[in-house]
């Protein structure tokens, strides 16, 4: 291969524990980044020193502990705003993750804005997280549910998008890159689609934030949802953006502490957006980890992050074509560095035990998108990038490929 | 052997290939499906019981080696077993994948090629998934 790399990712290994010479893990090449990414140590310091310094409940006591807490969590969610381009902080709201937030929206602001007979529109692409909501938003409401279907190799048409969107349809709700197919949406194109037929635009971004820059006043998207474990950062903290008029009219999600401002027997009036979606104490230690971790992105520089991601890919679409009766599906060669492939008649589950006893991680199965699973056939393997991952775990993916292949050669 | 050869042991690997007891009954019979939904492993049993022994019993179903070779070794030990035998071998074969079993493996046949499976905690659920199923089967029969 002759591919030139613009990013040094031993050197990105350094800033991991996990990778590190001590590390019970320093022998895995972790593919699986799809599900999880590794954390630096520049976030699990941060955590770690929040709740041995600076640990308090937010916006709560009248003493110096709370207020620092509180104005980390609420530079947490500044850096948030920051990091994708929205016009305020107060268009940010924490979750416990991608699923959390869209679950939200469906709930508070479908059952408000969604009535019978109206649509939504989901891709046959989708992740569980942005399906089962509208599923069960739609049977609630009486509301249709239509499935944008893709194309044969993993994408979606826009002009399939113009035949489903009617004037009944509010909302299309769509991934941003596919955490099966590595397919790229052109979330801005679908958004700009969607708002001409006077329905709003969700965009999952579980998959984008940690790989490429999204910018959602570029996009213009009404909402967006992230988690921030896939983010390099801590698990239990997720974000919803959405545009701050949409916020004011969606009612409240969970209630509770925190997010009312007065509470009478004869009178309730919420809080402003983003506390009046935020019902008890929040995930305080992780905002500031999720902090910390969109800090280490742009250290790197989202560009540098997705033109390194790009090469990286390239190596290994290349690499993976070389392997007899892998077929691998989504798009090729213009996808995200996510591969999910069959090999032969070998089941995805006795690849992932072959390579697993090799020490390379990837998964198997239906990747919580069972609908788009049985469009491709059933289970796959799923091997993902992240920053830290180059050439030679590409290299030791394809040697335990063939080992797979050897011993289940006659099958 | 290396663990990898222990699971993947010719005589798995050969049900796998050559699935036994694959196939569908005529009624009367009982169906009882096994689904694991995170990877979408997939075991149908029929089964038909007379004068308290499985007459016959057949599986479909779409997996990994480990989860059609375990149904096709399961049909084969099932025929003409009575419904406590059947019940017995089931909690043997629990036993066995999990790394608890005690006592002779000889009388479990091509079963105890099973054992591979202790070493590889996430395939566990592959290994059972049939059991479970005619475990659920019997409680039917009541
Ligand atoms: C595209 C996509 N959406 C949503 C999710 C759900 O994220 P979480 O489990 O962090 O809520 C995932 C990850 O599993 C994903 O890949």
């Amino acid at each position: 291969m002759t591919t030139t790399f613009t990013l040094d990712a031993r050197e990105i290994r350094r800033q991991f524990p996990f990778f590190q010479p001590h590390s019970e893990m320093r022998s895995v090449v972790y593919l699986d980044n799809a599900a999880t990414t590794q954390k630096p140590y520049a976030v699990i310091e941060a955590v770690s020193n929040f709740w041995a310094h600076h640990n308090a409940n937010v916006h709560r006591g009248g003493h110096g502990a709370g207020a620092k807490a509180s104005e980390l969590y609420e530079a947490a969610r500044a850096r948030v705003a920051q990091f994708l381009n929205a016009r305020e902080p107060a268009e940010i709201v924490f979750t416990r993750g991608t699923t959390e937030a869209i679950n939200l929206v469906a709930s508070s602001w479908g059952e408000a804005f969604v009535k019978a007979g109206d649509e939504i529109i989901v891709t046959e692409m989708e992740h569980h997280a942005n399906l089962l909501p509208w599923m069960r938003l739609a049977e609630k409401q009486g509301a249709h549910l239509k499935v944008w279907r893709i194309t044969d190799d993993g994408r979606l048409n826009l002009d399939d998008l113009e035949r489903l969107l009617t004037e009944r349809t509010r909302l299309v709700a769509v991934s941003h890159i596919s955490n099966v197919l590595g397919t790229v949406n052109p979330v801005a194109a679908i958004c700009q689609r969607a708002h001409a037929a006077g329905a709003l635009c969700l965009v999952d971004a579980a998959q984008s934030v940690a790989h490429l820059p999204v910018d959602v006043r570029a996009t213009d998207c009404d909402f967006l949802a992230f988690s921030g474990h896939k983010a390099y950062g801590p698990t239990g903290i997720g974000v919803l953006y959405a545009k701050r008029a949409l916020l004011e009219a969606t009612p409240p999600y969970h209630v509770g502490g925190g997010m009312v401002q007065i509470v009478r027997w004869d009178r309730l009036v919420w809080a402003e957006p983003p506390a009046k979606f935020e019902a008890g104490t929040p995930p305080i230690g992780e905002a500031v980890g999720l902090h910390a971790a969109l800090d280490f992105i742009d250290a790197i520089g989202r560009d540098a992050i997705e033109r390194y991601e790009r090469e990286l890919t390239a190596y290994a679409l290349e690499r993976l074509q070389e392997v007899p009766d892998l077929r691998l599906h989504g798009p090729i060669p213009d996808r995200a560095g996510i591969f999910a492939f069959s090999l032969g008649e070998i089941h995805p589950h006795d690849i992932a035990t072959v390579l697993d006893t090799r020490d390379v991680a990837i998964r198997s199965g239906l990747h919580c998108a069972h609908p788009l699973g049985e469009r491709l056939g059933g289970a796959t393997a799923r091997a993902s990038l992240a920053i830290y991952n180059d050439t030679q775990h590409i290299d030791a993916l394809i040697d335990a490929l063939h080992e797979a292949r050897r011993i289940f050669g006659r099958v | 052997m290396t663990t990898l050869n222990e699971l993947y042991q010719e005589i798995i690997l050969d049900h796998y290939r050559q699935p036994r007891g694959r196939g569908e009954l005529e009624p009367p019979k009982i169906t009882q499906e096994g689904f694991n939904p995170s990877c979408g492993d997939e075991v149908i049993l029929d089964l038909r019981a007379r004068d308290g022994r499985i007459e016959d019993i057949r599986f479909r179903g779409r997996g990994c080696s480990i989860s059609q070779a375990s149904a096709s070794m399961l049909t084969e030990a099932m025929q003409g077993k009575t419904l406590d035998e059947a019940r017995a071998l089931i909690q043997q074969v629990l036993a066995l994948v999990k790394g608890e079993a005690e006592g002779d493996l000889d009388t479990l046949g091509d079963i105890a090629a099973l054992a591979g499976v202790r070493h590889f905690p996430v395939r566990v659920k592959c290994a059972t998934l049939a059991w479970h199923a005619l475990d659920e089967a019997l409680e039917q029969l009541g």
